[in-house]
């Protein structure tokens, strides 16, 4: 806890620190708030459809005459949800993946590397597009798929963080004295690679959320009546002509939580530098 | 071993790479579209089958083969860029893709120019005051472009410039014979898409800008009086942009992959508006054609830009036997 405390204070130390941190608690509190404190985001009032910026519609309503602060912020959460399950569940597979790796050597991590290079050889938002035209549209299988995307970056760096883990002498020790390789594993190598990979993850986290959102304005993402910010984006733009600031609020809302997310990572980033940190 | 054999040796490997990777890529492709759960004919074809469609496909890509024979025969056709007729229009699906790909050639170059002649200059600027307000201004300026989202970005362009104030065309490429209208119908959509590399770039050459100034050797021209301007000028920008060429192939695969998005907000055709099209049309043959073209694009980018790089880079010039 006191560690927590100490990264909070040396985060605020600096000004992006400090301004990614603000952003991403106004985020937080949108997401998380703001459904409590608004109307029903689905409830329909045809009369009031496009009614503008006003006291009982902060920001206005859209073509049904939903109001649009209780989507958005609903939106808002439903595409953080959907972002953090795809590093979390990206960044343990692929650590998982790029530690096996790392530790078998030889054809093994020839197989997996030319995986990941194949998959990389793809433009992300083109494979996703791919896959998810193919293998349907449901949540659960959004995640997976887009998941898959993102696989390769955390398996790189875990490889490579196990590889040279491989070569020091305590774990050499470990592997002579007969110690069980999942031991070794869950003793050394998770702990090892877990602050690399949550940098990482912290600085995926934004690049997940704009893919989400793109995915989702065209239709490959959240699908209705659930609703994201790429959803929410697309519904505006859609009848753009009758009303812009449907699509300006989600937008700027999803370039806020993006410029956030990213400043507090690299923040974070700064203060535990994988180049800096110390084996444990 | 001389220069020229080292360097022949680094691009054979690169090739011997690229080819790997090329058919790795082709092997992905074709077993994601045959391990789609159901019947093949119907997957492909979706509410078009007809029997005559069926057993058209079914001979066209040899189901009626071994899965070994249908793999060589996608992986020929996928080289020698003959991917049969479109079921829907009837056209070859080689000469559709390629009637396109000008169009997304020409937004993601030019986006990349845009980012190149923008974001070097703001490096620049950053790099010669490090910690000054401006710098900090950039820096915070630069992470902003980076972070936006091109779909943001594209939003909110269009309805400034094209609903808003009609300064520039809503919608389209532009009249084909018209170079003028065509470049109009370019800005809005290249804008969108170079802002995050804008970005990018001119923190990358900050970065390598102020790695350089700090190096012995312009010490050694400062300690000779040389001039700041001068320094950066004539020595220093040169080692500096080094870095920048070795991002501009995945810069590039990055626009393309991109300009799905951009194009579709600006309604103008590409290969990423061909993808979106003939995904909502479950026309898979003509989406299998423009991800083929798109990744050779995207590898073929990463290897000239390597080659490019292995000529820049003093050690591996240097290497002489």
């Amino acid at each position: 806890m006191s560690g927590l405390v100490a990264t909070l204070k040396r985060i605020c130390s600096e000004r992006d620190g400090r301004l990614g941190l603000a952003f991403t608690l106004a985020i937080l509190v949108f997401a998380l708030v703001g459904p409590l404190v608004s109307p029903d985001p689905n409830a329909i009032d045809i009369k009031a459809r496009f009614a503008p910026p006003e006291l009982t519609h902060l920001l206005g309503t859209d073509n049904l005459g939903r109001d649009l602060l209780a989507r958005t912020s609903v939106g808002t959460r439903y595409a953080l949800t959907l972002a953090v399950m795809i590093v979390v569940i990206s960044s343990v597979i692929g650590s998982l993946i790029g530690i096996v790796a790392g530790i078998a050597s030889g054809w093994v991590d020839r197989a997996v590397t030319a995986a990941f290079d194949i998959v990389n050889a793809f433009p992300p938002l083109i494979l996703a597009f791919a896959l998810i035209a193919l293998y349907g549209k449901g949540s659960a299988t959004f995640v997976l798929l887009v998941t898959v995307v993102f696989i390769p970056q955390f398996g790189r760096m875990a490889r490579a963080r196990a590889q040279t883990l491989r070569t020091l002498s305590f774990i050499e020790a470990e592997r002579m004295l007969a110690v069980h390789p999942v031991t070794i594993v869950v003793r050394h190598y998770l702990p090892n690679v877990a602050g690399p990979i949550i940098v990482l993850a912290s600085m995926n986290l934004p690049v997940v959320i704009a893919f989400e959102a793109s995915l989702s304005f065209l239709g490959f993402g959240v699908q209705p009546p659930k609703s994201s910010l790429g959803t929410l984006i697309k519904d505006g733009f859609v009848s753009i002509n009758q009303s812009w600031w449907p699509t300006v609020a989600a937008a700027l809302v999803l370039a806020i939580a993006t410029l956030g997310a990213t400043l507090l990572g690299e923040a974070l980033r700064r203060v535990i530098d994988p180049k800096n940190a110390v084996v444990r | 071993m001389s220069k020229s054999q080292r360097i022949a040796i680094f691009i054979a490997s690169r090739l011997a790479s690229v080819v790997l990777t090329m058919a790795g890529a082709t092997l992905l492709l074709f077993l994601m579209v045959r391990l789609v759960p159901g019947d093949f004919t119907s997957v492909m074809l979706g509410p078009r089958a007809t029997p005559e469609l069926r057993a058209q496909i079914t001979h066209d890509m040899g189901l009626d083969r071994s899965m070994i024979e249908q793999l060589w025969l996608f992986a020929s056709r996928a080289a020698t860029g003959n991917f049969g007729e479109d079921v829907v229009s009837h056209r070859p699906i080689l000469d559709i893709v390629l009637d396109v790909i000008p169009n997304t050639l020409a937004l993601a170059f030019s986006a990349l120019a845009l980012a190149l002649i923008v974001g070097i200059p703001i490096g620049i600027i950053a790099a010669l005051k490090p910690g000054s307000w401006l710098d900090s201004g950039l820096a915070l300026l630069s992470i902003s472009f980076i972070t936006t989202p091109t779909l943001v970005v594209s939003v909110i362009l269009f309805l400034i410039f094209a609903i808003g104030l009609h300064w520039l065309p809503v919608a389209g490429a532009g009249d084909p014979g018209d170079i003028m209208d065509r470049l109009r119908h370019l800005i809005l959509p290249s804008v969108a898409l170079a802002l995050g590399w804008v970005g990018y770039i001119s923190r990358l050459v900050r970065a390598a800008l102020l790695d350089t100034l700090a190096e012995l050797h312009v010490r050694t021209l400062r300690a000779y009086g040389v001039s700041e301007y001068r320094i950066v000028g004539l020595y220093a920008l040169k080692l500096a942009l080094v870095p920048v060429v070795s991002i501009l192939g995945i810069g590039l695969g990055d626009l393309i992959g991109s300009s799905v998005v951009v194009e579709i907000i600006f309604a103008r055709s590409g290969i990423g508006s061909l993808i979106f099209n003939s995904i909502a049309q479950r026309n898979y043959p003509v989406v299998q054609a423009c991800v083929v073209f798109i990744v050779a694009f995207y590898i073929v980018a990463n290897l000239v830009v390597d080659m490019i790089n292995a000529l820049l880079d003093p050690r591996i010039a240097a290497g002489r036997g």
